[in-house]
């Protein structure tokens, strides 16, 4: 046998509300996902997409079934474990940039590495590092009102690189930029996947920005209607 | 761990100042109102009490009464002997000066002003705790005498006299001419708000032969030795005046014995209920700071709900995003609590000084709104918090 699955569901349901108003958005998901893989997740609004990728993303928790992160069983972790886990081996990247107002893009991507309890110099050596990675070198005193979208999600990107995370995952990264920016945001993405072996998971509605993906996983009315390998991308 | 959620709470204050401001500026008020009003009722309540013991202490004020039933005239007054009586039958009775006032005109050149002239003897100096400025009270000779000597107060010295010294001067009282031997030290206004510097002070007899054609003594000043007991001394006084003003066992006093501790409490009470009333205005403006900070902490945090889902979803732990609001809730409400202090210190001072009025310092009432100002800063800043980290990372990411 191979190694274990970097990601396993097995048997994921998520059900909002109770009794007749029950709503199940997740009806018994099994998804596997190796190592250096970059997955798109596709669907329409209410297919399931976003609330697996919480799932994921250990933001929310499965009503019933398996999740497993490295072997280890995610839905019987505390709270506090599941904090543990994001800070340690996830990034995050969001439709909405949702960086701190205010804030210098250096103090941004510097806040994961304060949670992990990193000293000053170190901190700010690798939150700049970062901010060159994603080609903002330069802007690092600006706060997100003085960036660009795209910036500002590049600024979400160097955010969640800088912990060196073994997960990048992207709930609509492209989904408030223009077809230009979405393109080169892509690249980057595609490039920090590709040359740097990092798990990209994706979730987009939009085909050409799935495109960059090498797997395509397409979830309709809370099942996995598809899942094929993109080669074209690869 | 806790040295990084101080600076992250410093950051979040940082980049939030006009809101930081705001909550800083709600304890300042409350804080600063609360301190100056109480310690300026403190300044007043002293300086009333200060006032009454500038009267003298351990007064007693014998003054004729008003005789109730059929046929009631006025009380007789008491009559030079009563003196002597009270001098040599009670021993506790350290000095006794007698007072006959007369509202007249004073002149001197070309100046008049109408005042009190007082007669009495020279133990009203002493009873009465005025201090001779310049020149000296009268003597013993003077006082059998009836001599036509004065000692004027500030304010008669002031009208007649402008600036200068008055001493070895001659002013006019009705028909008769009257020797300045001596100033008065400034008393300023009495607790009743009368001006105690506006008096001529004469002889006794003088007053009598020249001014009111009678024995008759008005008043009684009575000052009890020290040890003494004041209720003692109260009670002999009462005793013997009734046996020399003929009162029978059933008749009650036709006059009545004040002591100037009653009157110190009368009025150090209203004060206090001043400064209570006062207090609790201030108290209300101190609540509002604090209604002014729920406000705007509760504002923050459902605006902030998003931050701290962002905070969660990158690893933070409940825990130290509490911490981290917490310390942001201590600092601005200690901040704002210092501030208010100093201020409140710079307010009583100026205004104490304004109103003439004491300033002391009161460390309870400081601390008190300190510690008040605290409680409302974290407890508002820290619920409302509580209740954003408990949520899913996802629905305080998704917070609108």
């Amino acid at each position: 046998m191979s190694e274990p699955a970097l990601i396993r569901l097995t048997g994921v349901t998520k059900t909002y509300g109770e009794g007749q108003a029950a709503f199940q958005a997740l009806k018994g998901i099994n998804l596997e996902i190796a190592t250096g893989e970059f997955v798109a997740i596709m669907g329409p609004s209410g297919s399931g997409k976003s609330t697996a990728m919480n799932i994921l993303g250990c933001l929310d928790t499965p009503t019933a079934g398996q999740y497993e992160f490295q072997g280890v069983r995610v839905d019987q972790m505390s709270r506090n474990q599941r904090a543990l886990l994001r800070r340690h081996f996830l990034g995050f990247v969001f439709q909405g940039f949702n960086l701190l107002a205010r804030t210098t893009a250096l103090e941004n991507v510097e806040l994961p590495l304060i949670y992990r309890g990193e000293a000053a110099t170190q901190r700010h050596a690798t939150a700049r590092a970062a901010l060159d990675q994603v080609g903002l070198k330069g802007w690092e005193d600006h706060t997100p009102a003085e960036l660009s979208g795209g910036q500002q999600q590049r600024v979400a990107i160097a955010r969640a690189l800088v912990t060196r995370p073994a997960v990048l995952l992207a709930d609509e990264p492209t989904g408030n930029l223009d077809s230009h920016t979405s393109q080169e945001i892509m690249e980057l993405i595609a490039g920090l996947n590709r040359d740097r072996g990092i798990t990209v998971l994706m979730v987009t509605h939009e085909p050409d920005v799935a495109a960059h993906a090498r797997r395509v996983v397409k979830f309709v009315d809370g099942q996995i209607e598809s899942d094929r390998r993109n080669a074209e991308a690869a | 761990m806790l040295w990084n959620t101080v600076l992250l709470a410093l950051r979040a204050i940082r980049r939030n100042l006009l809101r930081s401001f705001l909550t800083v500026l709600g304890i300042v008020i409350g804080v600063a109102a609360v301190i100056t009003m109480v310690t300026l009722g403190n300044g007043a309540t002293k300086s009333v009490s200060d006032q009454i013991s500038s009267m003298g202490s351990n007064l007693l004020i014998v003054a004729p009464g008003q005789r109730f039933g059929p046929g009631g005239d006025g009380a007789p007054p008491f009559k030079p002997a009563d003196i002597e009586a009270i001098r040599t039958q009670i021993s506790a009775a350290r000095l006794v000066a007698p007072m006959v006032s007369k509202s007249v005109t004073a002149v001197y050149q070309a100046n008049n002003w109408s005042t009190v002239v007082n007669g009495t003897n020279d133990d009203y100096f002493e009873a009465g705790n005025w201090e001779i400025a310049a020149g000296r009270a009268f003597s013993e000779a003077e006082e059998r005498s009836g001599k036509a000597v004065c000692v004027i107060g500030e304010t008669v010295r002031n009208k007649l006299f402008g600036g200068q010294n008055p001493v070895g001067s001659e002013i006019r009282i009705k028909q008769f001419a009257c020797e300045v031997i001596g100033l008065l030290e400034s008393k300023g206004q009495s607790a009743m708000g009368s001006d105690q510097d506006d008096t001529v002070i004469m002889p006794l007899r003088t007053v009598q032969r020249r001014l009111t054609g009678s024995q008759d003594v008005n008043r009684l000043l009575v000052s009890v030795s020290t040890g003494a007991s004041i209720d003692d001394v109260r009670d002999q006084v009462s005793s013997l005046m009734r046996e020399r003003r003929n009162i029978g066992e059933n008749e009650d006093d036709d006059f009545r014995v004040m002591d100037t501790r009653q009157i110190t409490q009368t009025l150090t009470s209203t004060t206090r209920i001043l400064t209570a009333l006062l207090a609790a205005v201030a108290a209300v403006s101190l609540l509002v700071g604090g209604i002014g900070i729920m406000n705007i902490m509760l504002v923050s945090v459902t605006e902030r709900t998003r931050e701290i889902g962002t905070r969660l979803a990158i690893g933070a732990l409940e825990r130290e995003v509490l911490l981290q609001f917490l310390i942001e809730a201590v600092v601005l409400s200690s901040l704002g609590g210092l501030v208010g202090i100093a201020l409140a210190t710079v307010a009583s001072i100026g205004l104490a000084d304004l109103m003439k009025v004491p300033y002391l310092f009161n460390p309870g009432i400081n601390l008190l709104s300190f510690a008040f100002a605290a409680a409302i800063g974290v407890i508002f800043g820290y619920f409302p918090a509580r209740r954003a980290a408990g949520l899913n990372p996802i629905d305080a990411l998704r917070h609108e």
